[in-house]
């Protein structure tokens, strides 16, 4: 179970809309022992591509640190496919750099984005549940 | 040599410590399995890379992690020196001082397509 306050889903698929035609990446925020999303740290996507994308280094060191300053941890990342179902790849799957983070996926393929959110522990996918929230 | 002393003069002892000096390393959660849960472990080194070496001589297990068995910064990492990503410095030649902090954090990459990392 992943939840997400509006203004966090907002700002998530709002940075993977402004990122077309690239794919757009960001990283989440929270307390690493709940379910909420806390915050939504958007970050440059350094590969600049519509196929993939890599976190820019510097970005992912100033979250890391706003996210500690706040007594939060980063907890996962989020991107975008742009044409194509929100399913991790097989490249989402051999790259994902922690078990016990949250992997966002928002498809832009239809005119509205759909977003799913996944664990990735030892190369097995398992969908979530993701809890849209006021706070 | 066996039975002679070997006298080793403080100049010798001098120099081979030259440099080398205790440094913060913060951990990504996914290595602080491998150091007892902390977030935080002093190593030391006069470089980033004798700094990651003397790591994973205090922590065997992260063998591999952070430096692939031919001497470079795995790809899957990210290393840092203060705010610098040391990729653009001098990588692990980098120069370190006590009052430096080395962060390691996962490189985060993806996408629909093939990587290109």
């Amino acid at each position: 179970m992943l939840r997400l306050p509006v203004e966090v889903y907002t700002a998530v698929v709002g940075h993977c809309l402004g990122g077309l035609p690239d794919e757009a990446c960001g990283l989440l925020g929270g307390d690493p022992a709940g379910t909420e999303v806390a915050i939504c740290y958007p970050t440059r996507n350094a590969a600049a591509s519509a196929r993939t994308y890599t976190v820019d280094p510097q970005d992912h060191l100033r979250a890391d640190r706003d996210a500690e300053s706040r007594g939060l941890e980063i907890v996962g990342v989020f991107h975008s496919h742009t044409h194509t179902d929100p399913y991790p790849s097989a490249t989402d799957v051999a790259q994902a750099p922690d078990p016990t983070w949250h992997y966002v996926i928002v498809s832009l393929r239809d005119e509205s984005p759909t977003l799913r959110s996944y664990r990735i522990v030892d190369g097995k996918i398992d969908e979530e549940q993701v809890g849209r929230e006021d706070r | 040599m066996v039975g002679k002393t070997v006298r080793i003069t403080s100049d010798q002892v001098n120099i081979s410590l030259e440099g080398s000096v205790p440094v913060e390393v913060r951990l990504p959660t996914v290595l602080r399995q491998h150091a007892s849960g902390r977030s935080s472990v002093s190593a030391s080194g006069s470089t980033v890379g004798e700094v990651l070496q003397d790591l994973v001589q205090t922590f065997p297990s992260m063998a591999g992690q952070v430096v692939t068995p031919d001497g470079t910064l795995h790809k899957f990492v990210n290393v840092y020196r203060n705010d610098d990503d040391v990729r653009y410095l001098e990588r692990l030649d980098t120069k370190v001082s006590d009052t430096d902090v080395i962060t390691i954090l996962p490189a985060v990459a993806g996408g629909t397509g093939p990587a290109r990392r």
